[in-house]
């Protein structure tokens, strides 16, 4: 660069350098310890397993609550979790449903209110779900109830995780 | 765009004298390695307290995983140091830190003590220093016993013998730190809350007496 052709003064030219070179020297501080921070976010879920949860003769057309316990990983602690699922049998299909209010998290029941029979009843803000699932519009839910990938070993059902329908 | 949010803000809050009362002070000649290069001396007091900043840094990001209790510290600091990305080198970076913290401090406290800055009027920094280095060494002994595995819980147990043969006070003295009546669940507790809450404490308002101080009497001059 020739000697009329100064664009950067000294003083820029130090402030650039001086914030550079501190930015990665702090850059370089902060990033182990952020990355740790966010590491639950970018760690992928892991991949679940089947867990026993009902015998297949004992399921019929009207859907029956089972709890289903399992381990699950917690950091450095196993802690054992409990789910509440609805299942029953629709032809040669099972059908295992969450009773996770897709609303905001309560537990529904298989009629639970006498007033809607036939129908999962959530009873925090009455949401409503057809048999199969299907919230009733106009109650709160927006989505269906979360249904349960399944197996059948040896004539016992297992179940896996629940995705939404 | 940044220039402009500051002059926003300059505008109506009239902020550049705060920063400009901090970051405007003379160097003088005999303390700038430029100058001479022997005065790098004179740094040791800054590295101290950036390697203060990285221990209250890295610290801080350490208590997301740990836990202050028996059943689970060591399962914790095993977690985050094996299963955690980056938890190794987190963890690392506490623990060599504490260790760099002292030698530096260490390298200060010679700078100042070979340069006679501690004399009149710089009497009361020197005794604030001594404070901060007593603070130092209680957290590096309460930090010592958090992994809760053999070496901690040894060293602590020796730590506390020694408590004990204060005259007169050694018997509560140790009774006090150690919590209950043999060393474990309530003895990790206070450990904890001592190290990451009474201590932190102490030592930033001491470092700010120590750099207020520094900065009303200005840096003792040349040999
Ligand atoms: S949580 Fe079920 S309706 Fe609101």
């Amino acid at each position: 660069m020739s000697e009329k052709n100064h664009n950067v003064s000294r003083r820029q030219f130090l402030t650039y350098t001086l914030t550079g070179v501190g930015g990665f020297m702090a850059a370089g501080m902060l990033m182990p310890m952020v990355r740790m921070a966010v590491d639950p976010v970018l760690d992928a879920a892991a991949e679940g397993d089947m867990n026993y949860l009902v015998e297949f003769d004992e399921l019929g057309e009207e859907p029956i609550r089972r709890e289903l316990t399992y381990e699950a990983d917690d950091g450095w602690y196993e802690s054992e979790q409990i789910e509440t699922i609805y299942v029953y049998r629709d032809g040669d299909d099972v059908v295992a449903l969450s009773a996770v209010c897709t609303h905001l998290g309560c537990t529904v029941s298989w009629e639970g209110s006498e007033d809607y029979p036939e129908m999962f009843y959530c009873p925090c803000h009455f949401g409503l779900y057809e048999r199969d699932g299907t919230n009733v519009e106009g109650t709160p839910p927006t989505e269906p109830l979360h249904r349960y990938e399944y197996e059948i070993r040896d004539g016992a059902v297992y179940v896996g995780q629940s995705e939404p329908q | 765009m940044l220039q402009r949010i500051y002059d926003w803000v300059d505008e109506r809050m009239d902020i550049t004298p705060l920063w400009r009362d901090i970051a405007d002070h003379e160097v003088p000649e005999h303390v700038n390695p430029a100058h001479h290069f022997s005065a790098f001396i004179y740094c040791f007091g800054g590295l101290t307290f950036f390697v203060t900043v990285i221990q209250i840094l890295s610290g801080m990001f350490l208590t997301m995983y740990y836990v202050p209790d028996i059943i689970n510290a060591y399962e914790s600091v095993y977690y985050l140091q094996s299963e955690v990305a980056f938890g190794a080198i987190v963890r690392a970076m506490h623990h060599w830190g504490a260790s760099v913290v002292i030698v530096m401090m260490f390298l200060h406290t010679l700078r100042v003590f070979f340069t006679g800055a501690y004399k009149k009027p710089r009497e009361l920094n020197w005794v604030v220093g001594v404070l901060i280095f007593f603070v130092m060494l209680g957290l590096g002994l309460t930090g010592y016993l958090l992994p809760w595995d053999m070496k901690a819980y040894f060293a602590t147990v020796v730590a506390l013998e020694i408590m004990e043969t204060v005259p007169i006070i050694g018997e509560s003295l140790r009774t006090l730190l150690q919590g209950g009546e043999i060393v474990g669940a309530q003895t990790l507790a206070r450990f904890f809350a001592i190290h990451v809450f009474f201590l932190p404490g102490a030592l930033l308002g001491l470092l700010a007496a120590h750099f207020i101080m520094i900065r009303r009497q200005g840096i003792s001059g040349p040999l």
